[in-house]
């Protein structure tokens, strides 16, 4: 064996070495610091892991751009919606009075909460833009009370990773990860424009998560379920958007 | 002065033969970018279809005026078109596709952005030789293109000034800027870098920006494959897939370095 191929041999078993080491370390790094979204699996799994790793990693903790009220659009677009379903004809009449938020899973308490009830807790408003996937958008007001401290009134476990969370809209549910879930701006939103929130743009009750697309804003809100793994919820892709084909990490 | 005379630069200086026209680096980066920019182009349609109009300024949607609207058919009902029908919704998987390819691409140009710099490419090669920046220089490459004239030797291992500036303004304008545009379509990079989509004056001229700067992109490609198919595509395609400029480089080493065959080649 010549220097020049044992050399050669030597750096390439040490990048080789060195290579598996870093990959090892990247994805303990990775497992650790949540940095591997639900569905990573699949053909386009490493573009969104690629994608929810660096967002973890830039915008944790950075804030929807907020705007100033005159920008709040005059016309503002509902998008389309399932049919209401029995539950929600039966509390429509009534003003949506008995409408409930159950807060389950992995809290001390779990809670069920009224319109009122929320209201009761300090209230917050924000004016951000909706966008949607397909390209469009529209600003509005949002008006509610903040999810965290909703989350803090039930005593989150610190195991919890994952806020999965339903509406009435048959077959649609979300989830966030717990960075978005005490995220400040992360809305249990029953208000809009000073008004209450109109059913077309999810009222009585929507979940508003305003750094990501629109679809991750669910409507129609009646159950948030606390816990540390997305597994055994639905197919176990972390939500019905990914089942549908469109990625759970909807903040690109 | 009517007539063009080749500057002899460094870089066009004979070669040994067994040098390749495109290093290997050189051709997987640009192979895996078209594959990139492809499944970009597809998914990015794909995706454009489910709106296709366009606005200026933050906001924009159906209930408002567009900027201008493409006369395509839509993948959403919603969408007013003028067509009875709607196309099939493929904005899942298009989406998905469209952020890996970018991811790819991305990576790729970052490693080629490195090589072009660490080994001089960019100084030699893509840079314009200190001769030819001038705008004679440029018009005398336009004359020699309009006459069909065949190219100097010394292009057969190097760019001339004019397919240096389009090189250039693919690398260092219009990518980073449809990078840039498409970035600033992500609501969470908002979050943390607010001004990259608020000094395109909103989230609305960030898209429509994206669409023009992957039309630019697809002009350069069209012009791309155009001068590629003129100045011999079967060379051209062995040189960037292969390396060599000719069929059989070890069993006709002597023929490589004679002008009449060097003088074929053109990038």
């Amino acid at each position: 064996m010549n220097a020049i191929s044992r050399r050669k041999l030597i750096t390439t078993g040490l990048a080789a070495t060195a290579g598996l080491v870093g990959l090892t370390a990247a994805d303990r790094m990775a497992q650790r610091y949540g940095l591997i979204p639900p569905d990573h699996s699949g053909l386009y799994g490493p573009g969104e892991t690629l994608t929810y790793a660096a967002q973890r990693l830039l915008t944790k903790h950075s804030l929807a751009r907020e705007f100033p009220r005159s920008m709040i659009s005059k016309s503002p677009f509902a998008n389309e919606v399932a049919p209401p379903n029995a539950l929600f004809k039966s509390l429509q009449p009534n003003n949506f009075a008995d409408w409930r938020l159950t807060v389950e899973g992995m809290v001390a308490h779990t809670a069920s909460l009224s319109l009122s009830d929320l209201k009761s807790l300090p209230r917050s408003s924000q004016i951000t833009e909706v966008a949607c996937e397909e390209g469009w958008s529209y600003i509005a007001e949002w008006i509610g009370t903040p999810l965290v401290d909703v989350l803090n009134a039930v005593s989150v476990s610190p195991h919890a990773r994952y806020v999965a969370y339903y509406g009435t809209e048959k077959g649609l549910w979300d989830s966030i990860d717990m960075g978005d879930a005490l995220h400040p701006q992360t809305l249990l939103t029953w208000g809009m424009n000073d008004g209450d929130l109109p059913v077309p743009f999810g009222g009585p009750l929507r979940i508003r998560v305003p750094r990501q697309l629109g679809y991750k804003s669910v409507k129609y809100l009646t159950r948030l379920t606390v816990t540390d793994s997305l597994k055994h919820f639905g197919k176990g892709l972390g939500s019905s958007s990914p089942e549908a084909g469109y990625a759970w990490y909807a903040g690109i | 002065m009517p007539c063009y005379s080749p500057h002899v630069s460094a870089t066009g200086s004979p070669r040994n033969p067994d040098t390749p026209r495109h290093t290997a680096l050189v051709r997987v980066t640009h192979w895996i970018t078209v594959l990139a920019f492809f499944a970009l182009l597809l998914s990015g349609l794909e995706i454009l279809i489910s709106h296709p109009r366009f606005y200026w300024g933050e906001t924009g949607n159906v209930m408002t005026t567009p900027l201008f609207t493409l006369h395509i058919p839509s993948s959403r009902d919603m969408v007013p078109t003028g067509y009875g029908f709607v196309m099939p919704d493929q904005n899942g998987w298009s989406r998905y596709l469209h952020f890996q390819a970018a991811w790819l691409l991305v990576l790729t140009g970052l490693v080629y952005a490195i090589y072009i710099l660490w080994t001089g490419h960019l100084r030699q090669n893509l840079l314009p030789a200190p001769a030819d920046r001038s705008w004679r220089a440029s018009r005398a490459v336009i004359t020699k293109y309009l006459r069909r004239e065949p190219p100097a030797p010394s292009e057969a291992h190097s760019y001339n000034v004019l397919q240096r500036i389009a090189y250039l303004g693919v690398l260092f304008v219009l990518f980073p800027l449809v990078i840039w545009t498409g970035l600033a379509l992500s609501p969470s990079f908002d979050s943390a870098v607010p001004f990259a989509v608020n000094i395109l004056g909103g989230r609305q001229s960030a898209r429509t920006l994206h669409f023009f700067v992957t039309d630019a992109l697809v002009l350069f490609l069209i012009v791309h494959v155009a001068m590629v198919i003129l100045s011999g595509f079967r060379t051209r395609m062995r040189a960037m897939i292969t390396g060599r400029t000719t069929a059989s480089p070890a069993t006709a080493p002597a023929a490589i370095a004679s002008p009449s065959i060097a003088s074929q080649e053109r990038a």
